[in-house]
C-alpha cells in the first residue's frame, strides 16, 4: 500500500483524532490557567495555610508523572464517589499537573515585577485588588508568556497520554490503525507529525504573536 | 467507597519497591544516554558544515515537540517492519534516552553560548585544539551554568518513565497495573505509586539544589 493509498484510507480517522486532541488540548489550557494564576497567587499570600495549600497542590503535582495522576483521577476518583467521563479526566488531569508548573511561573513572574511598582501603587492608595488586577498583573503577563509557550508544548504532548485511558485522541487513533495494518512507519510517523505541525506551526507562532501584541498594549514594543 | 486496606497495602508493597528498582534503573540508563547524546547533539550544531546545524537542529525541535510515549511506540514498532527486533527495554531506553538528549543538547547549547567570546579567542590565540578548547577550556566553564537544566531533566526523566508500560517494560506503572487488574483494587497501587513517586523525586531535586550549590562554591562561583 503506497503512503498515498494509506491517507486515503485511514486520513479521516487520523482528522477525527486530531480534533479530540485539538479539544484536548484546548480544555486543558484553560484548567492549567485558571490553576496556575489561582495557585500561583495563593503561593504569594501573607496566609500560611493559604500557601501551603498551593504548595501542597504544587509539589504534588509536580512530584509525580502526569500518567500517574490520569490513572488516579480516573480509577481511583470512582472510589471517593466522583466518577469522571474519560474525556474529562483527561483534560483535567493535564489541566492539573501542567497547573502545577503554571503557577510557578505565575509566582516568579509577578515576584520580578519592579518592586517600585507596588510602592507607587501603594502610594496612590490603591486597594490591594486593584494593585494586583491593574498594576502587578498585566505587567507579570509580559513576563510570563514566553515560558508559557514551553509549557502550551508540554500540555499538547501531555494530551498524548490520554489514549491511554481510551479517550479516542490522534495517539490513540494512531494506534488502532497500527494494530490492524502494521504498518507502524505510517501510522506512527503520520501522528508525530501533526502533532510537530500542532506545536511548532500553530501553538509557537501563536503564542509569539500574542507576546508581540500584549507587549504593545503595554507601550514596550 | 473509600476503604483502604492497610494489610492489602503491605502485600503488594514489595512487589511495587521492587519495580521501583526497575523504574529507577530505566531512568538512570536513559538519562546516561541522554547524557552523552545530548552532547553530540549541541555540539553538531557548532560545526561550521551549515547544513549539518540545520538538519540536527530541525530533528531536536521535532523531537521535542512530539509526545514521548509516541516515540516509545514508533521505536518500538518500526523495527519489526524492517525485520529488525527490539525487546521492550531496548527500544524504551533508545525512545526516552533520544527524547531527553534532545532536552539536555538546548541545556548543553545555552551553557555553550554563556561562555565569554575572549575564552575562545584565548584558546586560539594559545593554538589549542579543538577538542583540548572544549574539553579543558569551555566544558568546564559551562558546566556550573548548565547544571539546574540537568538536574530538572534528571528528575524529568524519572517521572516519564511510567510511560515506558505501555510496551510493557515491568516498571512501576506497569506493576501497578497488573496489581490493578489481579486484584480489582486500584485505589492501593495507584496511590503507592504516587507516593513512591513523591518519595523519591521531592529529596532528589532538594539533593540537586545542594550539589549545585556545592559545585559553584567548590569552582569558587558563587555570589
Amino acid at each position: 500500500m503506497s503512503y498515498l493509498e494509506f491517507l486515503a484510507t485511514y486520513g479521516g480517522r487520523f482528522v477525527d483524532g486530531a480534533i479530540i486532541t485539538a479539544q484536548q488540548t484546548v480544555l486543558a489550557t484553560v484548567v492549567a490557567i485558571s490553576m496556575a494564576v489561582l495557585m500561583g497567587l495563593m503561593r504569594l499570600s501573607p496566609s500560611l495555610f493559604v500557601r501551603g495549600i498551593a504548595t501542597v497542590y504544587i509539589e504534588i503535582f509536580r512530584g509525580t508523572s502526569l500518567l500517574v495522576q490520569l490513572f488516579w483521577i480516573f480509577y481511583v476518583l470512582p472510589l471517593f464517589g466522583l466518577p469522571l467521563e474519560k474525556f474529562t479526566a483527561g483534560f483535567l488531569a493535564v489541566g492539573m499537573n501542567l497547573g502545577a508548573y503554571g503557577a510557578e511561573v505565575v509566582r516568579g513572574a509577578i515576584q520580578a515585577v519592579p518592586k517600585g511598582q507596588y510602592e507607587a501603587a501603594l502610594a496612590l492608595n490603591l486597594s490591594p485588588m486593584t494593585r494586583m488586577r491593574r498594576i502587578i498583573f498585566p505587567q507579570a503577563i509580559l513576563l510570563m508568556l514566553p515560558p508559557w509557550g514551553n509549557l502550551l508544548i508540554e500540555l499538547l504532548k501531555g494530551t498524548a497520554l490520554v489514549a491511554l485511558i481510551s479517550v479516542s485522541d490522534l495517539m490513540f487513533e494512531a494506534k488502532q490503525i497500527n494494530g490492524s495494518t502494521f504498518l507502524s512507519i505510517e501510522a506512527f510517523g503520520t501522528a508525530l507529525v501533526i502533532y510537530y505541525v500542532f506545536g511548532r506551526m500553530v501553538i509557537s507562532p501563536a503564542m509569539r504573536r500574542l507576546e508581540h501584541v500584549m507587549a504593545r498594549k503595554m507601550g514596550q514594543a | 467507597m473509600f476503604d483502604w486496606r492497610w494489610d492489602f497495602t503491605f502485600e503488594i508493597l514489595p512487589r511495587l519497591l521492587w519495580a521501583t528498582m526497575n523504574t529507577l534503573l530505566a531512568a538512570g540508563i536513559g538519562y546516561g544516554i541522554a547524557l552523552v547524546l545530548g552532547l553530540v547533539l549541541a555540539l553538531a550544531q557548532r560545526t561550521p558544515y551549515w547544513p549539518l546545524t540545520l538538519i540536527v537542529r530541525e530533528f531536536v525541535e521535532f523531537i521535542r515537540s512530539t509526545p514521548l510515549v509516541l516515540q516509545i511506540f514508533f521505536v518500538f514498532y518500526v523495527g519489526p517492519q524492517f525485520g529488525i527486533r527490539l525487546d521492550p527495554w531496548t527500544s524504551g531506553m533508545i525512545a526516552i534516552g533520544l527524547h531527553y538528549a534532545a532536552y539536555l543538547s538546548e541545556v548543553y547549547r545555552a551553557g555553550l553560548d554563556s561562555i565569554p567570546k575572549g575564552q575562545w579567542e584565548a584558546c586560539r590565540a594559545l593554538n589549542l585544539s579543538a577538542r583540548r578548547t572544549y574539553f579543558r577550556i569551555i566544558i568546564p566553564q559551562a558546566l556550573p551554568a548548565s547544571l539546574p537544566g540537568m538536574g530538572n531533566y534528571l528528575v524529568g526523566i524519572f517521572k516519564d518513565t511510567p510511560m515506558l508500560s505501555v510496551i510493557g517494560v515491568a516498571e512501576l506503572m506497569h506493576t501497578a497495573n497488573a496489581l490493578g487488574s489481579e486484584t480489582y483494587r486500584f485505589l492501593e497501587p495507584y496511590t503507592m505509586v504516587g507516593v513512591i513517586f513523591l518519595a523519591i523525586s521531592l529529596p532528589t531535586a532538594a539533593g540537586l539544589r545542594f550539589f549545585e550549590a556545592w559545585v559553584r562554591r567548590t569552582l569558587g562561583m558563587s555570589k
